[in-house]
């Protein structure tokens, strides 16, 4: 139904058939003219601080100091990887990205098969879910941190006084039992109308005409699901959960919102922002951000080869 | 008899399930209204009203006096505003001729593009601020501006080459035939063809401008350059004298920055999704 505009890599329509190896050569250099641009932001803001993080990764740079710049090896990653800060703040990350897209995709999925069937007003539910994604996320995390408030707070007020569940009202935020899950339930919130709407998406582009087969066949419905919807949905699924994992591990907003700079619930992303603009250590932190790079590199790598593995 | 019974329980649970699904997701918006229209006395009392006695609009006047905040909306519009213009010119003379040329090197600049859609901002935050220092743009709109291009573009790019790709083949042939140059093409032919995506990628852009945190708490450092996001983040210091959070002015700008937001998505609901769908690729 949505009109589904797929790039495709591999096939080029020919705009102009091969004339004579002129019009070709014309072709291929206003081609490159056009890209030209494009090319030159990507190479600017993108590849050479790339390199120049590589690079400084190996210094002992400083932000804004006269200092002289020297290679000292691997001994910026030696000192990342023995700090108990940043081991902590890579448990704390990829705990989140655990538990968040875990919940992302259980209740992401369920949604997005409750709204793919037919209803009054399912247009006005598929604008709904796109709110939460399309706010600030500063804005979601001020407007939650103000729903945990230890006193004021209408979660406690809901709680302790309207349901009695909680005997006395919780400082969700610093309380560190708390603290975690509460961070996580926001991330859920903003995130799982988006799944949702990916998962509705990929849902939409199955052929009604399979489960008339698989009825017919005497398929129920749980069957149907697991052999028939599960398989079918694979690819959103993979795409879904590669952009939620990415998100998560490069968690900062709702963390730098919610908690500012501690020591004991700070993600990766927030260690390697103090470090670089805070501290101004160029060369530590970007052995930080290089680290970042490649955990999230492994996950990524990890998710595609296990969907190729199952594929087969 | 039974059957009818079923069918008409199990479409009361189905609509109970919505219920809840729309409850969870609006709730959040709910009390921060309730809470932009609460009086500072009903606001901090317990137990909670949930719907204030005597509602009031003094939280909105004070956003709409509040200097810092004014200009963090005007900030924020130039800010999305010159990101997405630069990002939708750009892109499509790059998108036009990715998705209509065929060329040598065709294919290694889509996988670089492709990649680039995924890149973590995170990762060069450093060398960012560095070239930002270095070409005197620390606290400088610019700044903002052009770093923001990183994730702008290559989406961009990427969702109007597939858009591109999508027109049908005799366009060109015809336009040529005409005499039109390829350029002629492109802005006469193409571009009211591809008005949808342009839409589409416009959006996105602006809103991913438009909330964007990490650089913009990283490259500003005054009041008067501040963007929205960090705006709303610094409310807790900046009013309420500094010994007590002032929420409900919070939620107040909270609900202002937020229901153009809404508005947008109602209106364009079809585009987004559909660019949305597009931006996760299948390779």
């Amino acid at each position: 139904m949505s009109v589904r505009a797929e790039t495709r890599v591999q096939t080029a329509p020919v705009a102009v058939p091969k004339v004579h190896s002129k019009l070709v050569q014309a072709q291929t250099r206003l081609a490159w003219f056009l890209l030209a641009p494009s090319l030159l932001v990507v190479v600017l803001v993108a590849l050479i601080p790339l390199a120049q993080t590589i690079w400084q990764s190996l210094t002992n740079a400083r932000l804004a100091s006269e200092r002289p710049v020297m290679f000292v090896g691997l001994a910026n990653y030696v000192d990342v990887l023995t700090d108990p800060d940043f081991r902590w703040a890579v448990w704390i990350t990829v705990q989140f990205a655990v538990v968040t897209v875990f919940f992302e995709f259980i209740l992401g999925l369920i949604i997005a098969l409750v709204v793919n069937s037919n209803f009054k007003g399912r247009g006005f539910m598929r604008a709904a879910m796109l709110v939460p994604w399309a706010i600030i996320t500063v804005v979601s995390a001020q407007m939650w941190k103000w729903m945990y408030n230890d006193v004021y707070g209408v979660i406690n007020d809901f709680l302790v006084v309207r349901l009695g569940i909680l005997e006395s009202n919780v400082a969700w935020i610093s309380n560190p039992a708390t603290q975690m899950p509460a961070i996580e339930a926001v991330d859920i919130w903003k995130a799982t109308p988006f799944v949702a709407l990916l998962l509705l998406a990929g849902l939409q582009v199955i052929p009604g005409d399979i489960y008339e087969a698989a009825r017919v066949d005497g398929a129920n419905g749980l069957h149907q699901f697991w052999s028939l919807t599960l398989p079918l949905l694979k690819p959103a699924i993979l795409v879904t959960l590669i952009f939620r994992t990415l998100d998560a591990l490069r968690v900062f907003d709702v963390f730098y919102v919610m908690f500012g700079s501690n020591p004991t619930t700070m993600p990766m992303a927030v260690y390697a922002q103090q470090n670089l603009v805070t501290f101004s250590l160029l060369g530590y932190g970007s052995a930080v951000a290089m680290v970042i790079f490649l955990i999230i590199g492994i996950f990524v790598v990890t998710y595609m080869t296990l969907f190729r593995v199952e594929a087969s | 008899m039974t059957r009818g019974w079923s069918h008409f329980a199990s479409r009361v649970l189905f609509y109970i399930v919505l219920t809840v699904i729309f409850v969870y997701i609006v709730f959040p918006f709910y009390w921060a209204f309730r809470s932009s229209v609460t009086p500072n006395v009903e606001l901090f009392v317990t137990p909670v009203h949930w719907w204030p006695d005597n509602p009031t609009i003094e939280h909105y006047q004070e956003v709409f006096t509040n200097g810092d905040f004014l200009i963090a909306l005007r900030n924020s519009t130039i800010v999305a505003a010159s990101t997405t213009l630069l990002s939708l010119f750009i892109g499509t003379v790059g998108a036009y001729a990715l998705g209509r040329f065929k060329f040598r090197g065709r294919l290694p600049v889509m996988y670089l593009i492709l990649s680039m859609t995924m890149f973590p901002a995170i990762a060069i935050l450093g060398s960012l601020f560095d070239m930002v220092r270095r070409l005197g743009l620390y606290n400088q709109l610019p700044a903002l501006i052009i770093t923001y291009l990183v994730f702008t573009l290559p989406f961009t790019v990427w969702v109007l080459t597939s858009f591109f790709q999508a027109l049908p083949k005799e366009l060109e042939e015809a336009a040529y035939v005409d005499g039109a140059s390829p350029l002629e093409t492109l802005y006469k032919v193409m571009l009211p063809l591809i008005a949808p995506g342009l839409v589409t990628t416009g959006l996105l852009a602006f809103i991913n401008a438009w909330n964007e945190f990490l650089f913009a708490v990283s490259f500003l450092q005054t009041p008067d350059k501040r963007t929205v996001p960090l705006a709303i983040f610094l409310f807790n210091t900046s009013t309420g004298g500094g010994f007590e959070i002032p929420w409900g002015t919070i939620m107040a700008g909270t609900i202002v920055v937020t229901v153009p937001l809404i508005v947008l998505v109602l209106i364009f609901q079809n585009r987004i999704i559909s660019g949305l769908t597009a931006g996760a690729v299948k390779g």
